[in-house]
């Protein structure tokens, strides 16, 4: 298909990045192109200018801390998270990667792409709730660290506003986490999702039923406790060809007590 | 920090270099099939989901409709003209042929592809992970199953 006209450039270093987004109000990042190219053909999306990030060396890579911490690069692609030694010291990230899509969007799709879309139906929003992990959300005027439960605002938006860019994230250590979903068909889409992490308290967050990931605290890793929190917590999913909303409240129960039955197993 | 709307690449093909002008709009699969005639790497769906347009860019297996051609300058792809040689054909398109493993062919690049990328970085395969390696790719005509016969041969 034909794209809609758009410029490109290919930023070597983050400076340059931010530089060429600061003067293109309508600019948008490039990561790995495994959403943004099929919404620039739909064209729900129309950049002026498109950044490619993949040539910028700081953005990639995974680092292991002494303590367990681990410093993903937002390149990062979902392959190489997989196949990385020091990914393993937080399981569930390599674990539910590998649940994504196909070969070929794990190849090319990024760490950072994943959230930075914020669509509601993605994996890793609500994976990054629950294991705590913090954003470092860069711009021309600077850079701070905004958690990733205050990351999400909506769909399709995040802390990173325009201007800015995602540039490293962190998460801290810890083994005791699970992930569930229902997707439509084996590692489509999900219907609904929730991530459970048992370290220390008990903290699942649900995907798929909100705009942006739903946190709940059960009072005990007991599977009738998770349900009651999901149940008390109101939930307002949306309905649609794949679930009623009442089915997704259903689900949302079913999938939250898998999540923590799975992260009670060490995941 | 340049900001093009067009520039000229240059990119390897099967061991063939071209140079050409591209526009930053244009898509992967569009350099190979109408700027360079290479018109064995299909377009099914052009969302994504089918992997009809599978090929092996600088060795990685990528949907060539979710790539930009601008993306591509300075590398290897691979394509399924490049697999079988004059006369002969890989083992793994022959096991195609013997075992039937296409019917209207019209995933066939892909799953040459994608199956070519499995092979080369596990050869021997388990059952399973030859299913989640054609994972991304389709079979309208629903073949899975002499596919992955097919492949399962080409591993022993």
């Amino acid at each position: 298909m034909l794209l809609s006209e758009v410029a490109y450039a290919r930023p070597a270093t983050l400076e340059q990045a931010l530089g060429v987004l600061a003067e293109h109000p309508g600019a948008r990042a490039l990561a790995g192109g495994q959403t943004l190219v099929n919404v620039m053909k739909a064209r729900a999306a129309s950049p002026d200018v498109l950044v490619d990030l993949s040539g910028i060396p700081e953005l990639k890579g995974i680092e292991l801390g002494s303590d367990g911490t681990l410093e993903l690069g937002p390149m990062t692609t979902y392959t190489e998270l997989i196949g990385s030694s020091e990914a393993r010291a937080r399981p569930i990230l390599g674990e539910v990667c590998a649940q994504i899509a196909d070969v070929q969007v794990r190849n090319r799709g990024t760490i950072g792409g994943n959230v930075c879309a914020s669509d509601p139906t993605n994996h890793l929003p609500p994976v990054m709730v629950a294991v705590g992990a913090e954003f470092r959300v860069s711009g021309t005027g600077g850079e701070r660290t905004v958690p990733a439960e205050e990351f999400f605002l909506g769909v399709y938006m995040t802390a990173a506003g325009p201007g800015e860019l995602l540039t490293k994230i962190t998460i801290p250590p810890g083994r005791s986490d699970g992930f569930a979903s229902v997707p439509i068909g084996v590692d489509g889409t999900c219907i609904v999702n929730a991530a459970a992490s048992l370290n220390g308290g008990v903290r699942v967050v649900l995907g798929c039923v909100g705009a942006t990931p739903v946190a709940v605290e059960p009072a005990s890793a007991d599977a009738e406790a998770v349900r009651d929190a999901v149940r008390d917590a109101d939930l307002d999913p949306p309905s649609d060809v794949h679930a009623s909303a009442d089915y997704r409240r259903h689900l949302a129960e079913v999938v939250a007590a898998r999540a923590v039955e799975r992260a009670g197993k060490g995941s | 920090m340049d900001v093009v709307t067009s520039q000229t690449i240059g990119v390897e093909v099967n061991g063939t270099t071209y140079e050409r002008e591209v526009e930053a709009r244009r898509l992967l699969i569009h350099l190979l099939r109408d700027d360079l005639d290479l018109t064995g790497s299909h377009i099914g769906c052009d969302t994504g989901n089918c992997g009809a347009c599978s090929v092996i860019l600088d060795r990685t297996l990528v949907k060539s409709c979710m790539v930009l051609a601008i993306q591509a300058d300075g590398a290897s792809i691979e394509t399924v003209e490049g697999l079988a040689g004059e006369e002969q054909l890989t083992p793994l398109q022959q096991a195609f042929s013997d075992h039937h493993a296409l019917q209207c062919g019209y995933c066939t690049p892909g799953m040459l592809m994608s199956a070519t990328a499995l092979l080369r970085e596990n050869p021997k395969p388990s059952d399973e992970e030859i299913a989640k390696a054609i994972q991304g790719n389709i079979c309208r005509c629903t073949g899975y199953w002499n596919i992955f016969e097919a492949i399962k041969a080409a591993s022993e």
